[in-house]
């Protein structure tokens, strides 16, 4: 570390950047983002990744087959006299 | 394969969706999206514990609660309708015979994606897929080393970001990457709640999703290299 916040090097603030973004801390207040073009820009991006996540991979609900196949595995499982809390060996 | 469910996770508080006002700064580090909502409500707690009894019903029913998000969560990592059909059977099969060691400690819905994390997990294991040690997170390589993120700053990503460009994205990062940027990104766990099913360190937990936003800023400043200079 050499002296403040502001006189981080850009390769020890980005070291520090999981930390503070998973600490919830707003980054783009710390003194070296405020002084350096490119870790604002940085910053920026990995913001906007983060918005955009957002939006991914809506969730969707299974095929009904998906229910119908738990369903016989486990009259099959009940059938072999194996009971919930026990887990089978399965081949 | 990692161990079942632990009954002791701290409860499962997800925040719900983030306002569209909410800070940036909030956005990176404190993640709501897609919230889990498989928590019971009172009624809910007689159906889990009638099927930790052994009642099929109170399981259909329960199945029937869960059944989005686990199938969800399986297509998000697998990326593939068949395999995510198949492990959302196994998360399910593997919940019928484990659910009378729920003991309530933990909030279930926690438990249950816990259980099917772990699940995905042993699938991309078999399938030998790069699942990124997460004992290895905070060790920067050479080639993912803080002086990789640098880069002129006339090519930032502002605006919105391509959706289906960004899948395709998050579809390319190595399977432990992808894991942790889904869980927290997408689907709204806090790091804490991520390192409880994953056995890691929060801080590790923070270093993985760091590098997995790096990865994708890479990708995407690629992708936009090439579209300016066609």
């Amino acid at each position: 570390m050499t002296g403040g916040p502001s006189k981080l090097s850009c390769a020890e603030f980005q070291a520090q950047m999981p930390e503070l973004i998973g600490l919830g801390k707003d980054a783009a207040t710390h003194p070296h983002v405020q002084s350096c073009e490119l870790c604002r820009a940085l910053l920026a991006d990995l913001e906007t990744i983060a918005e955009a996540a957002r939006e991914l991979f809506p969730s969707v609900e299974p095929p009904d087959e998906v229910w119908e196949h738990i369903d016989s595995a486990i009259k099959r499982e009940q059938a072999d006299g194996i009971e919930p809390g026990l887990t089978p060996h399965r081949q | 394969m990692p161990n079942s469910p632990s009954p002791t996770q701290a409860p499962s508080r997800i925040p719900s969706n983030r306002s569209a006002d909410t800070p940036s700064a909030a956005a990176m580090g404190q993640s709501t999206n897609n919230v889990p909502s498989g928590s019971l409500n009172p009624g809910d707690a007689d159906v889990l514990a009638r099927a930790q009894a052994g009642d099929h019903q109170a399981f259909a029913q329960l199945y029937s609660v869960h059944k989005r998000r686990i199938y969800s969560l399986c297509l998000r990592m697998l990326g593939n309708v068949a395999e995510a059909e198949d492990l959302t059977q196994e998360a399910f099969l593997q919940l019928h015979r484990k659910i009378a060691t729920f003991r309530g400690d933990s909030a279930f819905s926690t438990w249950l994606h816990r259980l099917s994390v772990n699940v995905v997990l042993m699938q991309l294991r078999k399938k030998g897929l790069s699942l990124v040690s997460l004992d290895e997170a905070m060790e920067p390589t050479p080639e993912e080393g803080p002086g990789r993120s640098f880069g002129s700053p006339d090519l930032v990503l502002t605006g919105a970001i391509d959706r289906l460009a960004l899948e395709r994205a998050v579809a390319e990062l190595p399977a432990g990457y992808r894991l942790i940027f889904i869980l927290h990104d997408v689907e709204g766990f806090e790091h804490n709640e991520i390192a409880s099913m994953l056995d890691c360190s929060i801080g590790n937990s923070k270093s993985q999703l760091h590098k997995a936003r790096l990865k994708l800023r890479d990708t995407l400043r690629t992708q936009k290299r090439r579209e300016e200079r066609s």
